[in-house]
């Protein structure tokens, strides 16, 4: 038997209070494919995103209806909350360096996790700290704090860090907004190098980051998805929607 | 080129007023501390002495030290604070990390807001009520430090509460994200970054607890008590005991004949003891913010 998609989203609205965010969303994403995720501010590209590891429940006044399954598991029904929430590497728009060394940062989701061998924790941090090309650069100051960090180093730490408890999905909301094109393009390559090995969900208010890693692109505008397709159709002349075509290429958005 | 026209000497001049009014209005404020503070040492001056630390109350309180009521009010404080402290923090812990907004908690954050401003002679009359009489504990120090707890408990909270609230929410849904659950990001990220603002609260509620003296003395301490000199542990749990703001009003209102400087030696106690426990508070909390993380 194939292993179906790795997330399912069915029917999905989302509303907080009497706002809706999200309407009747309904999309697929494979294992180890690509998802971009594009559409201006307050489209619910975020919402989205949280919806996946039930962080979203947190915010007071949240109705969440229709289905959501990663990995096979509806979302709301999962016995282990916290296992669905290691399953799925999530990093924010602005850098979060925890107030700990950057080997904490690194290490923190795998003590949580229990596991407290040195041997472990170590292999595992270097490992992390490599897949996000920041080992070079902080391999001699492991101790030292990670808040301490340049805004580009820390979002690399905050990528580590959701590497850190193995993830099967890694998920990145406009991960670029606080650091420099540079950094960016050395971020994009990580994920270049990860595409064989997780599936990941990008969202971006950079159409072109979608455009350059992205197997499948969908367009969330305003709480509604309007199409996802292969990445091609969408940049092409002619995807499905006219506003798609309009936003894309910068006519309105 | 860069010559003073005559609008930028205007603002000079109102940038310099201003200045100087501020300044003016902060020394205005240390004034009246650095006076009091002078002359109650002034007064206090030929009594001040380790033995008058360390010896009872003499000849119907006109001679002898302060030791039964200094003992008394350590006594009273510090097993108040014990009390109030974990239940402030616990209860402050629930309601900053754990609560949802809905009818219960702004209950109780309405109820907590409310009994921090309720005056002291109320509190007196509920340990009367609750502690003394309901509880049958009796006069003591046990019935007193109670009382001086509930009074202490919702600023504890507040304070503890607000000290929660500044650890940024970023950290929090980082964790989350993670997998950690509540209690590892609390006990992980959110207490050690709000330690010293917790203390802070705390050891403020110090001076209040060691000031107070309508609420002890309806539940706990008495006019005179004589103790063993000099032993640490002569008063018991249920015992009624001296107090140095209770000792203070009646040596100064209710004796006659006392010599001056006796009044003034306690006050220049009380007051030492408790800027001493502030000067600590603060020692504490600049180091823990030397450490600060971000």
């Amino acid at each position: 038997m194939t292993p179906g998609p790795m997330i399912e989203v069915a029917h999905l609205q989302v509303r907080y209070g009497n706002r809706e965010v999200l309407k009747d969303i309904s999309l697929e994403v494979g294992r180890n494919e690509v998802l971009g995720i594009i559409g201006p501010a307050q489209s619910g590209k975020t919402t989205l995103l949280r919806v996946l590891n039930r962080t979203l429940d947190e915010v007071p006044g949240v109705v969440i209806t229709g289905v959501v399954k990663v990995d096979g598991e509806e979302v709301h029904q999962v016995k282990d909350l916290f296992a669905l929430r290691r399953k799925i590497g999530m990093v924010a728009p602005l850098p979060v360096g925890l107030p700990l060394s950057i080997f904490e940062n690194v290490a923190f989701a795998p003590r949580m996790a229990g596991i407290r061998k040195r041997s472990e924790l170590e292999e595992r941090v270097e490992r992390c700290l490599r897949q996000a090309t920041l080992w070079d650069e902080v391999k001699d100051r492991l101790h030292s704090l990670g808040t301490r960090l340049s805004g580009g180093q820390q979002q690399r730490l905050t990528i580590a860090r959701a590497l850190s408890h193995d993830p099967k999905i890694l998920c990145l909301d406009e991960f670029s907004v606080a650091i420099d094109p540079v950094t960016t393009m050395r971020i994009e390559d990580v994920l270049k190098s990860l595409r064989s090995q997780m599936t990941i969900v990008l969202a971006t208010n950079l159409v072109q980051q979608a455009r350059r890693l992205a197997d499948r692109t969908g367009f969330l505008f305003n709480g509604d998805l309007v199409e996802v397709d292969r990445t091609e159709v969408i940049f092409s002349d002619h995807p499905a929607s006219r506003r798609t075509y309009e936003y894309v290429n910068g006519i309105f958005g | 080129m860069f010559e003073a026209t005559s609008l930028t000497r205007r603002k000079q001049l109102s940038e310099f007023m201003a200045r100087t009014l501020f300044l003016l209005m902060t020394l205005l404020m240390v004034v009246p501390l650095l006076l009091i503070v002078g002359y109650l040492v002034y007064r206090a001056w030929p009594i001040l002495s380790l033995d008058f630390l360390l010896t009872n109350p003499k000849h119907g309180m006109r001679a002898g030290g302060i030791w039964s009521p200094l003992l008394g009010t350590i006594y009273l404080v510090v097993i108040s604070l014990a009390l109030a402290t974990p239940i402030g923090v616990l209860a402050a812990v629930f309601l900053n990390e754990y609560a949802r907004e809905n009818w219960f908690t702004r209950v109780v954050n309405l109820a907590v807001l409310n009994l921090a401003g309720v005056p002291s002679i109320v509190h007196a009359l509920f340990g009367l009520g609750a502690f003394v009489l309901f509880a049958r504990l009796g006069k003591s120090i046990l019935a007193a430090s109670l009382t001086l707890a509930i009074m202490t408990l919702p600023v504890i909270i507040a304070s503890t509460k607000e000290a929660l609230a500044a650890v940024p929410k970023a950290f929090r849904e980082a964790c989350w994200n993670v997998g950690a659950t509540r209690w590892q990001t609390i006990r992980h990220i959110v207490l050690p970054n709000s330690v010293s603002g917790i203390l802070t609260g705390v050891i403020l509620q110090v001076s209040r607890a060691a000031g107070e003296t309508v609420p002890i003395m309806f539940t706990g301490a008495v006019f005179f008590k004589a103790i063993e000199e000099g032993h640490f542990f002569a008063y018991g749990l249920f015992d009624q005991c001296m107090a140095l703001s209770m000792h203070l009003f009646t040596i100064s209102t209710q004796v006659p004949d006392v010599p001056t400087a006796l009044p003034y030696g306690t006050a220049v106690v009380l007051l030492s003891t408790v800027l001493a426990v502030n000067a600590l508070s603060i020692m504490v909390r600049i180091r823990l913010r030397s450490r600060r993380k971000w």
